[in-house]
């Protein structure tokens, strides 16, 4: 049996899905966490079912990608029920949604989630009534807190095994109510799962966006959908979508009305809470404050643990060739396995895991719209607006989930721009070679200005991309949730969820890549290297050894900064670099072609083309940026402002 | 009038979008539809972003979509 979770955004699909499930998507309290769907086979009450958890959608009609995918899924597989999560606390949206997935003539089993919240808000709504009026299943839920969920899904199976199917709610509009039933009728002989007046609605709604998937694209019914939304816009004087989404939004509004009392709210210190976080003065005083203890905790925590472990392992790697023997092929393997290891260990994870952790707490507590909110003057400049904020900030943890985030965004344009500036962004690899290198040898000084250097650049290249090339942005559009208090558990599981990725994925690339560049220098395949990366090398004014650790640096950004030392030959890297050479060294690193892993996510998101044009210019970027960086400390070096 | 031109805290009724197909739909989406009231609460310095309370619900509208939404104060 097949259960498809669909809810509005923020409303707790995920949630659900990962206490029946374990913790296998990502929640977090920013809407569209989800954008693609996981499906999962699990056993609730001793039965095995198929759970689906799609991407929240307000409607069925398709604004932005993740949107698109929920329509895509509904249309193309079988489901067997639809589980409605529906916020207890904004039920009239909530319902809009209801009474479309009514429409679809699938068995419905609606949840009422977050039933805490709506008391808290002092609002009551009568299940059984509103049960009474839909004709299907109602149910209490906390997701969160687990509750209800046993009832929920006994529900739901009953549902699937009986497949009673209730009749959608006829709209008031008869003239249209007459359209929708003489198109359904020519709709009957189409080879297809859908129910045909749903398919009818579903055509005249959003036509052109459902014709193009493949399902449809064959059949010769444009012309038909073009002469019937013409009917209904001439007769009624909007279109169709218009005049449903009405007829959906007075009627959610009546069954409100007949189903929810709000009493007396209890609520005042949110309210409060964002008199002061979104103030025009103290929200952005907070604001850094917030993102400034953000970055010394990652920072604090990661140095802690780094120093210690590392030394760990160049004494293990010392002592290797005393077993198995020096200069052997054995040694070499296994020194440049340990060197994998010891990077993933010693340098990713130490940063990475505080970074994600206090990431998924500031998002799960709801402060990331607030901050899309405060940011969005800002963005606009740079050509985007301030929901393309979050790309940013995960970017710096890493440019992969970064580049998935765009998908929240509406515009094609808007996702290419924010996908390109998102993956100039230093990740947490990038912070390796910016701490490891910068801040050791030259002082965290130099680390922050090449920070604000980096974040400069990035504005500038939003700013020259916008202004000619790309057409301007439509502007922001959020839902701004309610803040939430997030469990240790989920914030642990969270952690551990995005944290896999790099463990699963990229870590045993960063190992292998190490033997290689082991095995390259016993065999000196790295001189071969080093003369392509020559000509890039040579411009910066860089020894041609670093070559093979900016090729390597494509596979993963740390490479770049663990292999430099084995590249070099020295154990203190100030030996073979000056101060000049390793700014213009990381500045390069910081901009060029992002990791394979990004590229692969760029060209997921977006196509080949695109990929292709962003990886090049981060190549001119990088030399340009790594040009003017050199410049200006040969200019600034005799004044002493730096060193 | 236009929904930026409306002060702070004074209850408004929408009575039109205007602009594009992409606007108006996700506005009536975060269900928002002309006929519905909605009060303007905070907004953002440097000719930032509005954010307005409709029915329970808290939405973040830049300076450009506020532009484009017409309403009028109610009685």
């Amino acid at each position: 049996m097949r259960v498809a979770l669909i809810g509005q955004p923020n409303c707790g699909k995920s949630t659900l899905f990962n206490q029946v499930a374990g913790y296998k998507a990502d929640t977090g309290n920013f809407p569209g966490t989800t954008v693609t769907f996981t499906e999962s086979s699990v056993r609730v009450i001793g039965e095995k079912i198929d759970l689906v958890d799609l991407p929240g959608t307000y409607s069925l009609t398709a604004s932005n990608l993740a949107e698109k995918e929920v329509i895509r899924y509904l249309s193309s597989n079988h489901v067997d029920v639809i589980l409605n999560l529906v916020d207890a606390s904004h039920l009239v949206q909530g319902l809009e949604l209801t009474l479309e997935l009514l429409e679809l003539g699938k068995p419905l089993v609606v949840g009422m989630n977050m039933m805490d919240e709506a008391a808290r808000m002092g609002i009551t709504i009568d299940g059984p009534h509103l049960e009474q009026i839909l004709g299907v299943p109602v149910l209490p839920l906390i997701a969160s807190k687990g509750r209800g969920i046993k009832p929920l899904f006994t529900t739901v199976l009953d549902a699937g095994r009986n497949g009673n199917v209730v009749s959608r709610v006829p709209f008031k509009n008869q003239q249209v109510e007459e359209i929708i039933l003489e198109m359904s009728k020519n709709l009957q002989d189409l080879k297809t799962d859908w129910d045909r007046e749903a398919l009818a609605i579903r055509l005249l709604e959003d036509g052109s966006e459902l014709l193009n998937d493949s399902e449809f694209e064959y059949l010769d019914l444009k012309k038909d959908i073009e002469t019937y939304t013409q009917q209904v816009t001439e007769q009624q004087g909007k279109t169709p979508s218009w005049v449903f989404s009405e007829e959906r939004h007075a009627l959610a509004q009546e069954l409100t009305k007949q189903v929810m009392t709000r009493g007396e709210e209890r609520v005042t210190w949110q309210t409060r809470a964002d008199d002061i976080l979104l103030h025009p003065f103290w929200g952005y005083v907070i604001l850094l404050g917030i993102l400034w203890a953000f970055f010394q905790a990652v920072y604090l925590t990661g140095s802690v643990i780094e120093g210690p472990l590392i030394s760990l392992f160049d004494g293990m790697i010392a002592n290797l060739s005393g077993f198995t023997g020096p200069g052997s092929f054995l040694t070499d393997i296994l020194t440049g396995a340990l060197q994998g290891i010891a990077g993933g260990v010693a340098i990713v994870l130490p940063y990475l895991m505080p970074f994600l952790f206090g990431m998924g707490f500031l998002e799960d507590v709801g402060y990331l719209p607030r901050l899309a909110f405060l940011m969005d003057t800002l963005m606009q400049k740079m050509g985007l607006h301030g929901k393309a904020i979050v790309p940013f900030i995960l970017g710096y943890g890493c440019n992969v989930p970064a580049v998935m985030a765009t998908r929240t965004l509406e515009d094609r344009r808007d996702r290419f721009l924010a996908a390109t500036l998102s993956v100039m962004v230093p990740c947490a690899a990038r912070i390796a070679v910016i701490f490891g290198l910068i801040a050791f040898y030259l002082g965290s000084k130099i680390a922050l200005l090449i920070y604000i250097f980096n974040i400069i650049v990035i504005a500038l290249t939003g700013r020259i991309l916008s202004w000619r090339i790309l057409k301007k942005s439509p502007g922001l559009i959020l839902e701004v949730p309610p803040y939430r208090m997030p469990t240790l558990k989920t914030m642990l599981n969270k952690t551990w969820f995005r944290a896999k990725e790099f463990i699963i994925e990229a870590w045993p690339i960063l190992i292998a890549g190490s033997i290689f560049l082991e095995l390259a220098i016993r065999y000196n395949i790295a001189g071969f290297l080093n003369l392509i990366a020559r000509p890039f090398t040579w411009v910066l004014g860089l020894p041609s050894a670093v070559g093979v650790p900016l090729i390597f640096g494509v596979l993963r950004k740390e490479l770049s900064m663990i292999m430099l030392r084995q590249a070099l030959n020295v154990t203190d890297i100030s030996q073979a670099l000056s101060p000049e050479q390793m700014i213009t060294f990381t500045i390069f690193v910081v901009f060029y072609i992002p990791c394979l892993a990004t590229l692969a996510a760029l060209r997921k998101e977006l196509n080949t083309r695109d990929m292709l044009i962003i990886a090049a210019l981060t190549v001119v970027i990088a030399m340009a940026t790594a040009l003017v960086g050199r410049g200006l400390v040969i200019i600034l070096t005799p004044f002493g402002v730096l060193f | 009038m236009k929904l930026i031109n409306i002060d702070d805290n004074v209850q408004v009724e929408i009575v039109s979008f205007r602009g594009g197909r992409g606007i108006s739909l996700k506005l009536r989406q975060l269900g928002l539809m002309p006929g519905d009231r909605i009060i303007v609460t905070k907004r953002a310095p440097f000719n930032g972003p509005l954010l307005v309370e409709a029915s329970g619900r808290t939405i973040a509208l830049g300076r450009g979509v506020a532009g484009k939404i017409e309403v009028k104060v109610c009685e």
